[in-house]
Parts: C-alpha cells; sequence; structure tokens
C-alpha cells in the first residue's frame, strides 16, 4: 500500500429494477480515509458498494482511482478490492483454512497474511473444521478473514457485523484500524454501532434519492 | 495463470469432497446404457448397430445433469461476486470450470465407456474410434455446458432450461462422435471424424469461454 491513493466517486445515479435507488452521489476517500454507509434498507447501500468494487454498472457517473475509471481496467481494480458480500461465499466441504486460502490463491495474492488474519478473528482453533460444521458468526469470522488475509487497499464490507459477537466486533475494529494506520481505506454498510475509527465519514445514499428531481414548480 | 489452476484446484477438491454428484452422474450413465440390453432384447446383431448412438446420447445426457450446479452454486453462496473480483476475466474463470467439469466428468465418461460397450456388443475393431471419439469430444460438451449454465444462472428449473439450450449445440459431435465409432466398426476410415471432432474442439476452447464469460458478467451486475 503506497498510501497516497484516492478514490473519487462522481455524480453517481443507480437503479433497481428500474426504480432510481440514488442520484448524483459524490464523494471522495484517501488513503486512511473510512466511510460509513448507513440509512434505511433498500437505501441503496449495498447498490452503492458493488458499483464501486466494480460489480455493479451505475446509470450515470463514474467511480475514479487516482483519476482513472476503474471500469477502464476492471482486473486492476478487483486487485485493490477486499469485498466481504451480504453472503460469506464459503465452501462448505472446504475447511475454513482452505476456503480463505483458495480464494487468495484463485486472486493470485499472496498467502502471507493469511495466518495473522485467522489470528485477528480468533478462528486459529477453528480453521481446520469444515466451514459446513461453523457457526453462522464464525463463518462471517471466516469470510472477514478472507478481507484481511488479501492485502487489499479498499475494504469494501456489506453488513459485516452481522452474526458476530462483542468480541469480535472489537477484533474487527481493531483489524480496521490497523488497516487505515497502513494507509488502507475502509467503506462499510452497518446499521450496528461499528467504530470504524476517527474522522469516519457517514453517508446515507437514500438521502440522495430525490437530488435530481426538478422543483415541483418546474415540473 | 496461476489463479487458473489454483480455480481448477479448487473445484476439483469439492468434486472430491462431495463426491456423490460426480458419481450420480456417471451412475446415470452405467444404468441408462444398461437398459437397452433389458429393453430391446438380447439380439447381438441388433445391440451391435445401435451401440454407438446409445452411448453417445447416454453420455451427453449424463454430462447434462451436471451442467446445472456449475455456476449456480456459487452464484447462490456469494462465490460468483468473489470471482468476479479475483482478478481473473471471467472468460478465464468459465475454462477453468469447464476443465474442472472435464476432469470431475467428461474422463471418467471415456473411461467407463469401453466396459458399457461390452455390454452392446460393439465390435473390437470400434473401440479405438469410440475412445478417441470421446476424448476428443466430452472437452466440446464440457464447453459448451459452461455457456448454458452461465446463461440460466438464477432461473427456475435451470436443469431443464440448461439442457434444452446445451443438447442441440451439441449435434455436430454426435453426429461425428457416432460417425467415427460406425466407421470403426465397418473397417472403414475413422480419421475424418476425428479430425473434425478436434476442429469442433479447436473451435469451442477460445469461443465457448468468451461466451459463457460475458453470460457471467450479466448474472453478476
Amino acid at each position: 500500500m503506497t498510501g497516497t491513493d484516492q478514490l473519487d466517486v462522481r455524480n453517481l445515479s443507480a437503479s433497481r429494477g428500474g426504480r432510481p435507488v440514488f442520484r448524483d452521489l459524490s464523494f471522495s476517500l484517501a488513503s486512511g480515509g473510512a466511510l460509513r454507509l448507513a440509512g434505511r434498507n433498500g437505501g441503496g447501500k449495498t447498490t452503492l458498494l458493488r458499483i464501486v468494487a466494480g460489480l455493479g454498472r451505475a446509470d450515470t457517473g463514474e467511480v475514479l482511482w487516482n483519476g482513472e475509471p476503474v471500469t477502464d481496467d476492471r482486473e486492476a481494480h478487483a486487485g485493490r478490492v477486499g469485498w466481504l458480500g451480504h453472503a460469506d461465499a464459503l465452501k462448505t466441504a472446504l475447511t475454513a483454512r482452505e476456503n480463505v486460502e483458495a480464494a487468495l490463491r484463485v486472486a493470485g495474492r499472496p498467502t502471507d497474511r493469511l495466518g495473522d488474519a485467522l489470528d485477528a478473528l480468533a478462528l486459529t482453533r477453528l480453521a481446520e473444521l469444515p466451514a459446513g460444521w461453523l457457526s453462522s458468526g464464525q463463518r462471517r469470522r471466516t469470510a472477514l478473514a478472507r478481507v484481511l488475509a488479501s492485502g487489499a487497499s479498499l475494504w469494501l464490507l456489506d453488513e459485516p457485523t452481522v452474526g458476530l459477537d462483542a468480541a469480535s466486533v472489537a477484533a474487527l475494529e481493531r483489524a480496521i484500524a490497523a488497516h487505515r494506520a497502513e494507509g488502507g481505506m475502509v467503506i462499510a454498510a452497518t446499521h450496528t454501532a461499528l467504530d470504524l475509527g476517527d474522522d469516519a465519514v457517514d453517508l446515507d445514499p437514500a438521502a440522495h434519492a430525490d437530488a435530481g428531481r426538478l422543483p415541483e414548480a418546474v415540473a | 495463470m496461476s489463479g487458473f489452476l489454483a480455480l481448477i484446484g479448487r473445484d476439483l477438491r469439492l468434486a472430491r469432497r462431495q463426491g456423490a454428484d460426480v458419481a450420480m452422474t456417471l451412475a446415470f450413465f452405467v444404468v441408462v446404457v444398461a437398459l437397452f440390453p433389458l429393453g430391446l432384447g438380447p439380439t447381438p446383431a441388433l445391440l451391435a448397430r445401435i451401440a454407438p448412438g446409445v452411448l453417445w446420447v447416454t453420455a451427453l445426457l449424463a454430462a447434462m445433469l451436471s451442467f446445472d450446479r456449475l455456476f449456480q452454486q456459487d452464484a447462490d453462496d456469494g462465490g460468483l461476486d468473489l470471482l468476479a473480483l479475483s482478478g481473473l476475466p471471467l472468460a478465464v474463470v468459465a475454462l477453468a470450470k469447464a476443465v474442472a467439469h472435464w476432469l470431475t466428468t467428461g474422463l471418467p465418461t471415456v473411461l467407463l465407456a469401453p466396459l458399457l460397450a461390452v455390454t452392446l456388443d460393439l465390435p473390437a475393431a470400434a473401440y479405438p474410434a469410440l475412445m478417441a471419439g470421446l476424448l476428443l469430444g466430452t472437452p466440446t460438451v464440457s464447453l459448451l455446458g459452461t455457456v448454458g449454465a452461465a446463461l440460466v444462472v438464477g432461473a427456475r428449473r435451470a436443469g431443464v432450461l440448461v439442457a434444452l439450450i446445451v443438447l442441440p449445440l451439441t449435434i455436430p459431435v454426435l453426429i461425428f462422435g457416432v460417425a467415427a465409432v460406425e466407421a470403426g466398426s465397418a473397417g472403414l476410415e475413422t480419421r475424418p471424424h476425428l479430425l473434425l471432432l478436434a476442429a469442433l474442439l479447436a473451435g469451442a476452447v477460445p469461443l465457448a469461454p468468451l461466451a459463457a464469460g460475458a453470460a457471467l458478467r450479466q448474472a453478476v451486475e
């Protein structure tokens, strides 16, 4: 991580099923920055995360990494993204360690952070069990370990605390703080009191839902 | 390249741990072929006449059983998003899936076919053509199957739908595969048929993953 990266989201508009979710949404995030996406269900938090990751398509607007649109080079952008979707993406027949390791290898990432990541989330004792035997909170931690081990600079976390106990939330907060101290960025969509650290910015995509609507007198 | 091999390795390991999926496909192949001598009666001449078609059609149907799960499992558990963010182009992901599918379903089919051919009294001279034809034809079927499987991600009754999409595309493979075996039985030259099967494979290797990759991109977005 270089520590001088910049993520810019400019005038993003997105719709789902033909209904606009948000319009003209803009924000910037520099190295070490954190952004919390809050707001009601269906407010566009996941939609925004997917667009920033390069998984979703925006109607208008663009996502820039150091000034370059991320859609110009999807593979390079994917290398920067540590993704935690609302689903855990674990194979129940593989052990927790194999799950994380396979994901790292398929993405061509080094596996040297794997041990530390499992340690940080107190998974070392569970690592050799099939993921199918783990509880939902333990699975969530395994999916989080995949993000921690990825070495990616931009963490995109969709409801990371679902199913986590207090100790695990604290471990996640420590990991996020360490990641930011290294110059990494975090965008997390969460309803719970997850502390992203100092100067974390709050954003509610739903608040931008009507930004583009014409004043009624004109309409 | 390392990511490509790692994905094949992961899918092979999954197939080994969830052995029932592969076993069911192969058991279907064996059981259906074994029904023909029972249904048609023990007339060696008749069985030998229909053996090439029975073996090929049954191999195709058995392959269809396994396609609906090819990407659906990854789509259901969120793994498809992860694959889309792996830095591998989705066409390469599709190619890796096709390779893993062939190794776990196509290759065992090729190895089982001569044993089943015995029950159908296939002439000895036809075995080389049967094996060579299946070796060249089943990879094409796996590649076409990834296209179908990528198109039906998220669809209801995906298993039937994928068969309806893929089976018509496999007709050329079936025609030349059966023709090679029949030529072998009759003592004729099998090379032209096998070369045509090789040509179909050479076309499918670059084209099918591109189509499957585009379909997967649609599924992700």
